[in-house]
């Protein structure tokens, strides 16, 4: 059985989903399902009427979900999907001697390049009721510039700083958040070091212990450094 | 000008007691070193059980943590040094009145430890401020800190007033303010003071 929290009466996520729309219309809800034995199948919640299902989940009276345990951040990279389709084509042959217009299917590899998505994770808890998590999801438009998000801390306070941290490491902008501003890393950094594509800095100078990947990268050091000690030899 | 060790003995019996200046004073010093109140992670919790009544730090004349680097002779970095917190620490050490000492405590201050390969970890102090003794252990059991206390005790003994080993508080050319790093866009600036830490060469 799907673990449900402590409160075996609380709703599924389809009833939950149907509990939305019905309170507010349009607010395009889906459900994520999590195949996995635990079962902790989450809401998708569309970014224009995040506030407003946030608003209904918090004071509905058999929802009741006044407490935010945890806000986390997700990167999704761009995904390069190759499709095999099947395509029809006129091609003109020589058949018997006699030029003709006939139509061939051909195989085709295709590529299109999903973007990816910067995404952060809710789990609400009711400790009213006694019954929970319900995981809310919440998808930026990319991951590049489009990164902004509704704020969650005006319905949830305890959001303020668990945004924050999520600003800080994911690089989500939250629109409405009090005060984000960087929550681990200093003022003046300019990386978001949990995106998958952070280049960490090359500070592989000294490994006395070198091994695994830690080796890969003392060596790419090494080589970088007397390669641009070539340089400066060779421009001196 | 050292005393004869059989000599001193020998006058000891007769009742009179030789001495140096030196050595009485490197004496009172390394009884007297009151380290900073000031702990970075869990290493922190042995520095503080170090000090308790089961393994005692006050029998090395060390009891008095002063919650001021002002009235410090002895900065333990006890734990992980983030690079947010590196600069502190520097600000720290150089608030520090002379003749100062460091203890690096366990992995992380030697190394970075465990966490040696995040983005936000120092690889070890001693790449900005001089350290004494470095301790390994993770966290190091009290007994390694005592050992490193009376460590850092004999080295305070063999210091010379004069001539040029003499330490830096007796020196008024040596450099006594350490550069603090800057945070930078990316990474600390610079990442190490190559006065204090030249790259080690790796021998295999």
């Amino acid at each position: 059985m799907a673990y449900t929290g402590d409160n075996p009466l609380m709703k599924t996520v389809e009833e939950i989903k149907a509990a939305i729309e019905a309170a507010v219309p349009g607010a395009g809800v889906d459900i994520i399902s999590n195949p996995s034995v635990s079962g902790q199948h989450s809401l998708l919640i569309a970014q224009s009427h995040a506030l407003q299902v946030a608003q209904f989940l918090r004071d509905d009276t058999e929802l009741a979900l006044d407490y935010l345990s945890n806000v986390t951040g997700v990167d999704y990279l761009d995904k390069e999907i190759s499709e095999k389709v099947k395509v029809t084509r006129t091609v003109t042959k020589t058949v018997d001697g006699v030029e003709q217009q006939v139509e061939e299917t051909v195989d085709e590899t295709r590529k299109r390049v999903e973007p990816g998505y910067l995404e952060t994770v809710y789990h609400l808890f009711s400790v009213a009721k006694k019954h929970g998590p319900v995981v809310l999801r919440m998808r930026t438009v990319n991951r590049t510039d489009q990164v902004e998000m509704p704020s969650l801390t005006p319905i949830w306070r305890g959001a303020e700083l668990q945004e924050r941290e999520v600003f800080d490491l994911y690089g989500v902008v939250f629109t409405g958040h009090p005060d984000l501003r960087r929550l681990l890393m200093w003022d003046e950094f300019k990386d978001h070091p949990m995106r998958k594509d952070y280049v960490e800095p090359d500070d592989f100078e000294y490994e006395p212990t070198p091994h695994d990947q830690v080796l890969e990268r003392a060596k790419q050091h090494a080589a970088s450094e007397s390669a641009s000690i070539q340089e400066g030899a060779e421009t001196r | 000008m050292a005393v004869d060790q059989q000599l001193k003995i020998e006058l000891g019996k007769q009742g009179v007691f030789v001495t140096t200046i030196e050595e009485l004073y490197n004496w009172g010093r390394k009884n007297s070193v009151w380290p900073m109140q000031f702990g970075l992670a869990c290493c922190a919790i042995e520095m503080i059980a170090t000090t308790m009544a089961r393994y005692d730090l006050a029998r090395f004349g060390a009891e008095v943590f002063r919650p001021s680097p002002r009235q410090a002779d002895l900065m333990i970095i006890s734990g992980t040094v983030t690079k947010k917190m590196a600069p502190q620490v520097v600000r720290l050490y150089n608030q520090m009145a002379e003749p100062r000492y460091v203890i690096a405590m366990g992995a992380c201050a030697i190394s970075g430890g465990p966490f040696k390969q995040g983005y936000n970890v120092l690889k070890g102090i001693d790449r900005y401020i001089p350290v004494d003794v470095h301790i390994p252990g993770c966290p190091p059991r009290p007994e390694a800190l005592i050992q490193a206390f009376m460590t850092l005790q004999k080295k305070i003994d063999g210091q010379p007033l004069t001539g040029e080993k003499r330490p830096r508080h007796l020196n008024p050319e040596a450099q006594g303010e350490f550069p603090v790093p800057e945070q930078g866009a990316h990474d600390l600036e610079p990442t190490s003071n190559s006065g204090v830490w030249p790259i080690p060469v790796i021998i295999r």
